[in-house]
């Protein structure tokens, strides 16, 4: 159930928009020529059949990728290519679609490796942990100690991750990402892989994400019913270029994504 | 605290009253909140409360009213239980798994004017089921997470209500007000209305009266010598009389301390962190504890895996006895003395039970063996046996007098007797006043003078004046002889063994009794391998000449400890079976909680319980097999039938059990 207030705020200004993004590795074209914004405060989708390019549009949003043309252009500020530590800096987090943890690690652990960006104190502050840096800890272990309440995973706060089963993996990612306290969340792929009940937690969870700290939310995902309930707006890729931007509802409808996910007889 | 109740404290409020006095600065309560213990003193929480239930007046709580609380064992609950009483209102709990449906029948027929939940899901199903709920007004909640963007009309955060009587509070006439209301509480009130979970039908309101419950709690906390020192963990369901009992009612009376957990997940983490004085749980609990324990003893590197079996042997040999303070060689000290510094203690921290001076498990049967394993560590774990209508304890074991199959004597100033049909029937302090709305029901629990029903059956045991429960009093049947046919207290006897899976008892209005035994898959055909037996199906293994010496060994020995009571010495098993199939709930032999479907059982097999009876050495039978992915086929079996040997009713000099 969605508080009326987190579809209100869709239609607000552009949080990011990346214009005329053209891809390619070698003679693989991965994106062409693709355009689209993402506003603040909107969960927002990219679907399209595998291959597609979806991760590649991530990746290149968050500055892992260099594109050989277009521009992104976020919170105002245009540029040719993201750096990822621009992107981090500038409050994109991600998780991955395989996820990426440490696995030897315990949850509470991988999750305060998301405070990084926000320690303020040096190095040799915090390995002392005297005065300062220990009250600096303790601000952070708070936030970190709000979002493990948040996400339900206070049985799992002492376990090493590799221990987990993979759902809770994938909910300690969140949580890392979570942990940056993010402008714009990048979610690849967040419920592959996982049964039905694992789903809904977690499509609760990024409703909750999205309504409870106004996180503005991209993520990629293959099941057509969460995209469908979770996303105010889906772009649809296919062979890395743009076939659809609407509605959900429209995108359904849109012959050109149903023959790009069904294939067409030539 | 300004407000001092006359008289004795015969309602929890004015407990609470005094404990703020008394204890004052002791720790009351505890919660587990963003990962750091929180603690309130008994102080804290007074004022804490006091704040509530002047914020619920102001929201049209008052005298008479009925108050359901939905959810899990947080403090913000527990403080709506006491805020409730304190109004004089009577509050309600109900489980907080229950389905929709059941949550509307219990908060309907307990008229509820208003309801404190836990969170958006409770809120969800109190709402979907508002319709038929015309007396509902107001919801309170404690976890404001999703529910920002709901209607707040009637629906109001906790700690809004609590601020509200805070400010209220300042005006002194209002203290003095809400003194008045908590002098006013009287002992012959209804303090509590506990809905029994409904296994056997619709569920009913049990109507506990104040001073009853007070007596009662008053009576166990002397029992088990608490004091205002000890510690609990609350964990089970809050509205489960075991939890209001042992952790609400008892540390009111004592003063000690209780701890919530963080959230249900984490309990067996926080016993550990709390590590409570006072422990209690169902068998399976323990059980699951064992598992653990074993299974993560098998992944451990050889030495410490040596170690702790051979110690745990050394436990098993002579921990009971250095327990129950009997004599005992001095070598075996010396080994225990060795293994409590290297494994008892050490597992005993890692479970979280190093503290515990008493721990209780009841419920339903336990092991011998489990039940052992934990007392030859040094865990004084005891049994007990109670139930809803008599406020818990009807009966329970004292320290030095514990044996696994039975319950106990009857605890100080409960009388218990035993009816002409073996029914266990009890007056206690704390029993209850009836069946909220249901006279009928009530009449039919109580006899004329003044007991209750039980609905177990039961017998004093002869050795130990104990009392042993046996089965449901309506399932108890009786042999052509008139001796007394309890099948599922038999067939526990027989699932206590490992190699024995499921055991089915026939004997009501027949000569004898007769049992129908399948084995354990995993056991059996581990033993098998060990011992170099070839088989090749379930059938093959099951119908084995050894392994029927072998369950007739078991048998042997369930007869001679039937024999030890004189009641149930003409219940022996003469002649048995070993099923050619596994029961199985897909073929509806048992219930989908795996409980056995005697009736379904004995029309499906009749063949074989002809057999059973008519001397035969052999039956033939043909069932019908429902497969996994829905096929069905017909399994056709020769099963042997053999005679068991039964023990002469004197006493053999066996071990007690």
């Amino acid at each position: 159930m969605r508080a009326p207030a987190a579809t209100t705020v869709v239609g607000g200004e552009v949080l990011l928009s990346v214009q005329n993004i053209s891809l390619a590795f070698g003679g693989v074209k991965a994106l062409q020529d693709v355009s689209f914004d993402i506003r603040k405060g909107e969960v927002r989708a990219i679907i399209g059949p595998n291959g597609a390019g979806k991760t590649s549009m991530l990746n290149v949003i968050n500055g892992f990728y260099q594109p050989q043309a277009g521009s992104i252009t976020f919170k105002g500020v245009t540029r040719s290519h993201m750096r990822p530590y621009e992107a981090a800096h500038g409050g994109i987090a991600r998780t991955f679609q395989n996820v990426a943890l440490f696995r030897g690690m315990t949850a509470l652990d991988n999750i305060m490796a998301g405070r990084t960006l926000k320690m303020r104190r040096g190095f040799f502050w915090q390995v002392l942990r005297l005065g300062p840096a220990l009250q600096e800890e303790m601000e952070h272990r708070l936030r970190v100690e709000e979002i493990i309440d948040f996400l339900e995973i206070q049985a799992i706060r002492k376990v090493p991750v590799g221990r987990l089963p993979y759902g809770l993996q994938k909910r300690v990612e969140l949580g890392r990402a979570l942990a940056m306290e993010p402008d714009l969340l990048l979610l690849d792929e967040p419920m592959a892989g996982m049964n039905l009940e694992e789903k809904e937690d977690m499509s609760r969870f990024i409703l909750d994400v999205n309504e409870h700290y106004g996180t503005t939310i991209a993520l990629i995902e293959h099941d057509m019913g969460v995209v469908m309930d979770l996303s105010d707006r889906v772009v649809v890729l296919d062979h890395g270029a743009k076939i659809a931007d609407a509605t959900p509802d429209e995108v359904k409808r849109d012959q050109n994504v149903i023959d790009a996910y069904l294939g067409v007889a030539h | 605290m300004a407000s001092q109740s006359e008289g004795p404290a015969d309602t929890f409020p004015k407990l609470l009253v005094r404990n703020a006095r008394v204890f004052g600065e002791r720790a009351a309560l505890r919660h587990k909140d963003l990962g750091i213990w929180q603690t309130w003193t008994w102080a804290q929480v007074l004022d804490v409360v006091r704040a509530y239930a002047v914020g619920l007046s102001r929201l049209g709580v008052k005298r008479g009213d009925t108050v359901a609380i939905v959810g899990g064992n947080r403090p913000k609950l527990y403080w709506s239980v006491m805020a409730t009483q304190m109004l004089g209102a009577v509050p309600v709990p109900v489980y907080a798994d229950a389905v929709a449906a059941e949550l509307a029948h219990v908060l309907a027929h307990a008229e509820v004017r208003f309801a404190a939940v836990e969170d958006q899901e409770q809120v969800d199903k109190v709402w979907s089921v508002a319709d038929r709920l015309p007396k509902l007004e107001r919801l309170f909640y404690d976890e404001p997470r999703g529910l920002r963007g709901y209607d707040h009309s009637r629906l109001h955060p906790i700690d809004e209500v609590i601020a509200t009587g805070r400010k209220a509070l300042e005006d002194p006439a209002v203290g003095k007000w809400l003194d008045q209301e908590i002098a006013a509480g009287k002992g012959s009130d209804i303090s509590i209305i506990l809905y029994t979970s409904g296994t056997t039908g619709a569920s009913k309101g049990v109507v506990l009266l104040a001073e009853r419950c007070i007596a009662a709690a008053a009576d166990t906390v002397a029992f088990d010598r608490l004091t205002a020192e000890d510690e609990v963990l609350a964990y089970l369901p809050l509205a489960w009389v075991g939890d209001h009992y042992l952790n609400y009612a008892q540390g009111l009376v004592a003063g000690f301390c209780m701890a919530c957990p963080e959230s249900t997940e984490t309990a067996m983490q926080d016993l550990k962190e709390i590590g409570p004085t006072f422990y209690f749980a169902p068998p399976r609990v323990f059980e699951q504890m064992l598992t653990r324990v074993m299974i993560r003893m098998d992944d451990a590197g050889f030495i410490k895996r040596h170690l702790f079996h051979y110690f745990v042997g050394v436990a098993r040999r002579y921990g009971e006895s250095i327990l129950n303070r009997q004599p005992t060689p001095w070598l075996g000290r010396l080994m225990y003395a060795l293994g409590k510094v290297l494994v008892y203690d050490p597992l005993k921290n890692v479970l979280g039970l190093s503290r515990v001076r008493v721990a209780y498990t009841a419920g339903e049967a336990i092991g011998p063996d489990l039940f052992t394993f934990y007392r030859s560590l040094g865990l004084n774990l005891k049994q007990l046996y109670g139930q809803t209508e008599a406020f818990l304890y009807i009966t329970a074991q004292p320290d030095g007098q514990i044996f696994a199959d039975t319950v106990g004597p009857a605890v100080p100033n409960v009388e218990v007797r035993i009816a002409d049909n073996g029914e266990v029937q009890f007056k206690s302090p704390g029993m209850f006043a009836g069946y909220f709305r249901d006279e009928a029901k009530s009449k039919e629990v109580m006899t004329g003078d003044g007991y209750v029903k039980t609905g177990d059956a039961g017998f004093f045991d002869a050795k130990t004046g104990h009392l042993k429960i046996i089965d449901r009093a309506k399932d108890v049947g009786r042999l052509n002889d008139g001796t007394l046919f309890p099948p599922k207290y038999i067939e526990n006897k027989l699932k206590f063994y490992p190699n024995i899976r499921e055991a089915v008892a026939f004997g009501d209005r027949r000569d004898f009794v007769a049992v129908m035994v399948n084995i354990d898959l995993t056991a059996v055909g581990s033993w098998a391998e060990r011992n170099n037996v070839v088989y090749g199906s379930y059938q093959e293994l099951a119908a084995h000449p050894l392994v029927y010496d072998m369950i007739e060994r078991h048998i042997e020995e369930v007869n001679r400890s039937l024999a030890e009571d004189k009641v149930m010495a003409g219940a022996q098993i003469r002649r048995f079976l070993i099923l050619h199939k596994e029961l199985d709930a897909d073929d509806g032999e048992l219930t989908r909680t795996q409980k056995v479907r005697r009736g379904f059982i004995a029309e499906r097999y009749a063949p074989l319980i002809k057999a059973l009876y008519d001397g035969s050495r052999e039956a033939d039978i043909a069932t019908e097999v429902t497969f996994e992915d829905g096929r069905k086929g017909i399994i056709s079996a020769r099963v042997k039938i053999r005679d068991v040997k039964t023990a002469s009713t004197a006493p053999a000099m066996e071990k007690a059990a």
